[in-house]
């Protein structure tokens, strides 16, 4: 029987299967579908110091093989999350990540503080979201700015910090080198990539938001490329998602570097992918005679 | 099942749906009957079934669409075609097999108090309103559609209505005008004790004035652009309001059926 656990920043996870933020709520709703214990870990929905209603809808547009969001960031606040949500969050094996958002770098250090003192298991700081309008994205795309939030966060955080990346930039691995000097523990990637729909008959955006963020299989081939380059550049675990539909892509990333996978957007199409993809990487390992999963952790053999 | 003493229900799972019957009854509206016990024995008025309309690469997102009937191992939908997953939908044949998530949503709210239902609906959206109307022996329904070809379900809903009323905005069928004009004479005679309504904004808007205007208790069905389905991913929101402040809510989760004075209908 192949050993799915895998350690990432001295956090050992059941196995590599995580659900990404903002796709999985809570747990609260897949939680009828399928067991969140039989994740490696749930990334809740990303959290603001205070609670956010988020954009206007329509918020969601239907592209090929994808999907564009514009949610922008709608959650209870971290401290509703710390009441409400976290206490029955812990009654499942699977780890927690506190996904965090704010406008201020002093956003990110109060939610850092605040959390630390809590049950959760990691923390992963957003700073790629490209749906809000100050803060989020902005901070994850000049190395500098990330090297700056990434050290003043870290002061605060008492729990391993995951830096989450965006895709929208030159140079990825500039931007992961400055998460791991600023203290970083792990990486997450990638995070949408901005796009945008408009209808030929009415002239108008899909989107009330005009843009959104673009996720699902069409992104899943720049999100393997960049998770084998910034597996490449830094020593940190990385945290590999986009577009994972199944077991198959999930060992794609593997390969390419990741320590772990996060399903997402693919559970919109299939409520218990995430349960597929646990159980096909298993088979996977069996039938090639791999006992444990980080024996496939960048291990594709690239061309010379 | 028992683990370790403690009681664990999966509630939800994928149904698997066989297609009984699948028909075009006017441009672009398909009436279907699908084979699931689940699904016939949990429909309540009101909710919806999230379909895989197919690959992933064309129909990425599954579509809402509403339960129009249950009997009692099958269920009935209708739809129109509007985008390339109902146009999926419609291309299917009776004997295939569809993946369906639900029932999902909440369901029209059917007190004992209120026996007396005035239930309104537009194009469309008149199609959840009739397991609604199959609920009550004095129900009064007002269908308003564009124009004498798109009037569908006049039959169904005339076998179950105390009082049915058809309405074009072309005058080319029925009262030629709209739904709520009537429903207006009858709420100044005084007549029905709650409303549901489901439709077109618009129509939605007018029936939520009238609602205040009379002070009559009504339920609104909302539609909105959906997800995961389930209440996950916050993208189909309505806005609502409560004590001054403005939230939005889930359309798939906390509705689809708001009371009309929870919604503010800005769009």
């Amino acid at each position: 029987m192949a050993d799915l656990r895998i350690n990432i920043a001295g956090v050992e996870l059941e196995n590599p299967v995580v659900t990404a933020s903002g796709t999985f709520g809570f747990g609260r709703e897949y939680g009828e579908f399928f067991d969140p214990g039989e994740l490696g870990a749930i990334a809740v929905k990303g959290l603001t110091l205070n609670p956010r209603e988020g954009n206007r809808s329509p918020r969601i547009a239907q592209t090929p093989a994808g999907i564009l969001n514009s949610v922008g960031l709608q959650n209870p606040g971290v401290e509703n999350f710390i009441k409400f949500e976290l206490p029955d969050l812990k009654k499942h094996s699977a780890k927690i990540i506190a996904n965090m958002s704010g406008n201020t770098i002093e956003d990110y250090c109060s939610m850092a503080d605040r959390l630390s003192g809590t049950e959760v298991d990691m923390l992963e700081m957003n700073i790629s979201c490209p749906n809000v309008k100050q803060g989020g994205v902005a901070f994850g795309t000049d190395a500098s700015t990330v090297h700056k939030i990434t050290s003043e966060v870290r002061k605060y955080a008492k729990k391993p910090l995951i830096v989450k990346l965006s895709p929208n930039v030159t140079d990825i691995c500039e931007m992961a080198k400055a998460a791991e000097a600023g203290g970083a523990d792990a990486l997450s990637l990638i995070n949408t990539i901005l796009g945008m729909k408009i209808d030929i008959h009415t002239r108008r955006p899909v989107l009330a938001n005009n843009v959104g963020g673009l996720s699902g299989p069409a992104v899943m081939p720049v999100a393997v490329r960049m998770v084998w380059q910034v597996a490449s550049a830094v020593k940190l675990p990385v945290i590999g998602m986009g577009g994972i539909m199944s077991a198959e892509d999930a060992i794609e990333f593997l390969l390419a570097g990741a320590s772990a996978v996060a399903v997402g957007t693919g559970m919109f199409k299939n409520p218990m992918l995430p349960v597929a993809v646990k159980n096909g990487i298993g088979e996977y390992m069996d039938q090639n005679n791999i006992k444990k999963v980080s024996e496939l952790v960048g291990a594709v053999r690239v061309y010379e | 099942m028992q683990t370790g003493g403690t009681e664990v229900a999966y509630l939800k799972s994928i149904q698997e749906c066989e297609i009984i019957s699948i028909e075009q009854i006017a441009p672009q509206i398909f009436d279907m009957w699908v084979k699931n016990d689940v699904l016939a024995a949990q429909a309540r008025p009101g909710q919806f079934v999230h379909i895989d309309c197919g690959d992933a690469t064309d129909n990425f997102l599954r579509r809402p669409i509403s339960i129009c009937d249950v009997k009692s191992n099958a269920v009935r939908i209708l739809f129109e075609v509007k985008g390339s997953g109902t146009a999926a939908l419609a291309c299917k044949k009776a004997g295939d097999v569809l993946d369906m998530l639900g029932p999902l949503g909440n369901a029209f709210t059917v007190l004992e108090q209120y026996r007396r239902p005035l239930i309104i609906g537009g194009g469309i959206g008149i199609f959840p309103l009739y397991l609604l109307a199959k609920q009550f022996s004095e129900a009064q329904v007002f269908l308003g559609f564009r124009c004498c070809e798109r009037v569908v379900m006049e039959q169904d809903f005339k076998n179950v209505a105390k009082e049915l009323h058809i309405t074009t905005d072309d005058g080319s069928y029925g009262y030629h005008g709209y739904a709520v004009e009537l429903l207006e004479r009858k709420l100044a005679a005084k007549e029905g004790d709650i409303i549901y309504a489901c439709g077109p904004l618009p129509m939605l808007r007018a029936t939520k004035a009238l609602a205040e205007k009379y002070n009559v208790k009504c339920q609104l069905s909302m539609e909105q652009r959906m997800g995961c389905g389930i209440g996950a991913c916050l993208v189909c929101t309505c806005e609502t309001t409560s004590k001054g402040a403005n939230h939005y809510k889930r359309v798939c989760k906390n509705g689809p059926v708001f009371w009309s004075d929870e919604v503010t209908l800005n769009g």
